[in-house]
């Protein structure tokens, strides 16, 4: 019978969707069952306990969960959340509960033996729950003690060849999508220059110095697999030069249905045939399509969107010219609403080993860690000082791609210095080519 | 103008032991030195920490520094 009676977590369970819920209840009895013989580092029923302090939550509506503390392991300023409860008394098992953040590899290419070794590893000095993977690309074990910190520590350095993620006032653990290991749109490869910044920076990552967290994600095209553009202080995106290719005999083969769009996902018989006006052309947000039997691409309009490439992709490919484009500033706040990252960089070269990269990374956070102020995400100092402040500490020339609605918005505010001959004219030179 | 380390170390403890409350922002120990740089403020931290002097304090999402043993302790919570 379970420790505590939980009625509305139970309730939970009773939805279509799987339950977390029902999780914890079957490790809990894991735990019990112990048929590993697992010399259990803190209690057995920590699970149980995890569930009455949840129910408690839900009956009074707030949390009784303490956050933050001191534990951490020697020398690192992140990687472990504290996490206390309230009511120890009633709660034993959870009295401490702290989160431990791992690094993912890149890409979250794990072996077997890895996440074998990760998951006994857990069940023996945690609570064997874990997050696979948290909103910022770690790996995340959920509920230990803090005598477990160190040895948990020392096992995932010396043994698993791993390491902690970032929290607090860190760089995060950098985060990207599979790249050129799997995807033939991946414009450059985002495993190297995530694994390479990730170990460059690992002093921003593991020690605080930031007013807030910074976060950096890398999507490998504008599809945009880990969002970077809305859940990264510096997002990196792959993007092209030159014309998008096309194979004008394959577009032929989707239209005379020989190839499936999509690659044949989102398939529905009801749809009947593939209709490349109605479903591509049609659908081209810069309308710089067109087709009379053959695909014409007018790719100075072309805004990546990749939805032409996405249906069509036996037919057509991403540009020879290959890098990415750099934003910054994306937050996705809780209380305030979440803002996307702004265009810096309209294309950079992505090449090993990433200096052009790096010089933006860094001229960023001197100036926000001069200017930001404490809990200031870098996209709100961006807002405070204004984006041509920002221009002028990475030292990078504004460019009409940096107007949000060039169209619609003229309101850019020139430097004295910026303007030929500054703001004093002479009139007599100016009246002998306009006169009055 | 370079930091000294020695006389930055002292500088930072005598702060620390200054004031009422118990954790710092990083920043706040920049303001002790406005002609430095805040890598060099950093590695006077980062030294003090790995000598057991200073330790970090963590909400999860915010990090902040302090005296060892001083405020509350974990033992506490």
């Amino acid at each position: 019978m379970a420790k505590h009676q939980t009625p509305l977590l139970d309730q939970l369970e009773s939805g279509p969707w799987p339950s977390f819920v029902s999780d914890i209840k079957q490790h809990a009895e894991f735990r019990h069952a112990n048929e590993g013989k697992v010399e259990y580092q803190i209690p057995v029923d920590v699970c149980d306990d995890l569930l009455g302090a949840l129910e408690l939550s839900y009956v009074d509506g707030e949390t009784h969960w303490k956050h933050g503390g001191i534990v951490g392991v020697f020398g690192y300023g992140g990687g472990v959340i504290g996490r206390y409860s309230d009511s120890p008394e009633k709660f034993p098992g959870v009295a401490h509960f702290h989160t431990i953040r791992i690094n993912q590899p890149a890409g979250k290419y794990y072996t077997t033996k890895y996440l074998r070794q990760l998951a006994d590893l857990w069940d023996f000095r945690g609570s064997g729950l874990m997050n696979l993977h948290g909103a910022t690309g770690d790996l995340v074990c959920l509920g230990t003690t803090t005598p477990q910190l160190e040895e948990i520590f020392y096992t995932l350095t010396h043994d698993f060849n791993t390491d902690l993620g970032g929290s607090g006032g860190n760089l995060r653990t950098p985060a990207d999508c599979l790249g050129q290991s799997r995807c033939e749109f991946a414009c450059y490869d985002t495993q190297d220059l995530c694994h390479t910044l990730t170990n460059d920076y690992q002093d921003e990552l593991h020690r605080p110095a930031f007013p807030y967290k910074f976060k950096f994600k890398f999507d490998g095209c504008p599809n945009g697999c880990v969002a970077s553009i809305a859940r990264s202080d510096f997002s990196v995106i792959g993007t092209w030069k030159d014309e998008i290719k096309v194979d004008q005999d394959a577009v032929k083969g989707y239209v005379k249905g020989d190839f499936k769009p999509n690659a044949g996902a989102h398939d529905n018989p009801k749809w009947g045939k593939f209709d490349i006006v109605k479903e591509v052309i049609d659908l081209c947000p810069t309308k710089c399509m067109s087709y009379d039997g053959a695909l014409k691409i007018n790719n100075k309009e072309c805004t990546r969107c990749m939805h032409c490439i996405n249906t069509m992709p036996r037919a057509l490919h991403i540009g020879d010219e290959r890098g990415a484009s750099l934003f910054v500033g994306a937050k996705a706040p809780i209380l305030d609403g979440a803002q996307m990252g702004s265009l810096l960089v309209p294309f950079v070269p992505v090449e090993s080993p990433y200096d052009e990269i790096k010089e933006v990374i860094e001229k960023l956070w001197d100036w926000w860690m001069e200017e930001g102020k404490n809990r200031e995400r870098i996209g709100e100092l961006i807002k405070r000082q204004g984006f041509p402040k920002m221009l002028e500490v990475t030292g990078i020339k504004a460019d009409a791609r940096h107007v949000l609605e060039p169209r619609s918005n003229p309101y850019i505010f020139w430097k004295e210095e910026d303007v030929p001959g500054g703001w004093q004219r002479d009139i007599n030179v100016y009246r002998k080519k306009h006169a009055l | 103008m370079a930091l000294d380390p020695t006389a930055a170390r002292e500088q930072i403890l005598e702060f620390c032991k200054s004031k009422t409350k118990t954790k710092f922002y990083f920043n706040d120990f920049t303001k002790l030195f406005p002609d430095a740089g805040q890598r060099e403020v950093k590695k006077v931290l980062t030294t003090l920490v790995n000598e057991q002097v200073m330790e970090f304090w963590s909400s999860g999402s915010t990090t902040m520094y302090g005296l060892k043993g001083a405020g509350k302790q974990h033992s506490e919570e």
